[in-house]
């Protein structure tokens, strides 16, 4: 007999909700001074920086909150906090 | 393998920005791959990550109660046993779930022996209800329930030394890590959930909302932590610590200073008796684990 207490959710549903709405800074990278070392993507607590096709890390704006971890984290310094004009 | 292009911890979870628990949820499920079953207990990862009908987690994901998480993952461990099928199964609980309330059945689980990995992300207070203190939160921390004032300097005890509880249950392998490290996390994941056996890794993630610094702050308060001595990496197998990130320590109060949770120890008297307090935790911590690196004197 199949089991039906509890509340279920498909994997991954949470991007329903774009928490990019959130943001009061928003991330600027400077595909120039990149030295692709990858840190930006491995340490943003969203998961919402990806590499494109060319290698370059570009973050989902849909989802990404703002925090500025990856601009403090950045050893390049390729990334800057703008305010955001909304 | 580690795979770091492995994304099982979704965007869209309603952590705030910043947040070293959202963080250390992405680098554990990198570790852990897509064999992998989760339980959580209550606690504020279970909360942002799974608001009905949403789910930030791409793996089977289960939560019941705060206190009964590695209870519920025995019995998931023998039904998948019984069935003969490999899944890896992970407890993910904050430190009041795991140093507190899940205490009984955490010991339970050991004692009994079942193949489960415990995650405890220490965040060092109960955050989800508003930052009250719990048994991992560090002397003179200022939280909701142990408040700083002309009486008192915050919580007046030290931090319970969890893997060393569980060690002495015989768990095979314990470790400590921090997300400053990425890699030694996601490499002390995988090893734990490869051991046979009950395994127990904590991992320091701070809580910008509950500690009181800026959210692009959260990676370089746990590097502070690990530089000051106040957070020691490890790993004990058998009981017996085997490897220890090593530091040139730099004095507690580049630590404290960075966080609202200390501030009046700074404000508006410097207390330098406390100071010199947390400063013995941390020699005595540099000490027991042998964590100095020693510079040649030229």
């Amino acid at each position: 007999m199949a089991l039906a207490v509890g509340c279920r959710a498909r994997p991954g549903k949470a991007r329903d909700n774009k928490t990019g709405s959130w943001r009061v800074f928003k991330p600027s990278f400077d595909h120039e001074k990149c030295t692709q070392c990858g840190t930006c993507k491995t340490i943003c607590p969203e998961g919402c920086i990806s590499e494109d096709t060319d290698g370059k890390f570009i973050p989902d704006y849909q989802y990404c909150k703002g925090c500025g971890l990856c601009a403090e984290e950045c050893p390049g310094e390729a990334i800057t906090m703008k305010q955001e004009e909304k | 393998m580690v795979n770091k292009d492995l994304e099982l911890f979704d965007c869209g979870h309603r952590a705030c920005g910043g947040c070293g628990a959202a963080l250390a949820a992405r680098l554990v499920l990198k570790g852990a791959g897509t064999n992998t079953i989760v339980v959580s207990a209550t606690g504020c990862m279970e909360v942002f990550s799974t608001p009905y009908p949403e789910t930030a987690w791409k793996v089977p994901w289960i939560h019941s109660l705060f206190e009964n998480a590695s209870a519920v993952a025995s019995g998931v461990v023998a039904s998948l046993q019984k069935q003969g099928r490999t899944e890896k199964v992970i407890v993910m609980g904050g430190d009041g779930a795991t140093f507190d309330i899940g205490m009984l059945c955490i010991s339970g689980a050991f004692e009994r022996g079942h193949d489960l990995t415990y995650i405890c992300y220490d965040n060092e207070a109960y955050m989800n209800t508003g930052i009250q203190r719990s048994g991992a939160t560090p002397y003179d921390a200022s939280t909701t329930t142990s408040p700083a004032g002309s009486c008192s300097f915050g919580n007046k005890r030290p931090k319970k030394d969890m893997p060393q509880i569980l060690a002495a249950h015989g768990a095979p392998y314990v470790a400590t890590a921090s997300i400053a490290y990425p890699m030694d996390l996601m490499q002390k994941v995988e090893k734990a959930i490869n051991t046979p056996g009950p395994c127990y890794v904590q991992l320091h993630a701070p809580c910008c909302t509950g500690w009181g610094f800026e959210g692009e702050q959260t990676v370089a308060i746990a590097k502070l932590a690990i530089e000051t001595g106040l957070w020691v990496n490890y790993e004990m197998i058998d009981g017996k610590v085997t490897k220890v990130k090593k530091v040139v320590r730099k004095p507690v109060e580049e630590y404290l200073k960075t966080q609202k949770r200390f501030r009046h120890l700074f404000k508006p008297k410097r207390q330098d008796a406390e100071i010199a307090a947390i400063q013995a935790i941390a020699d005595k911590n540099a000490e027991k684990y042998g964590i100095d690196i020693k510079l040649k004197k030229e």
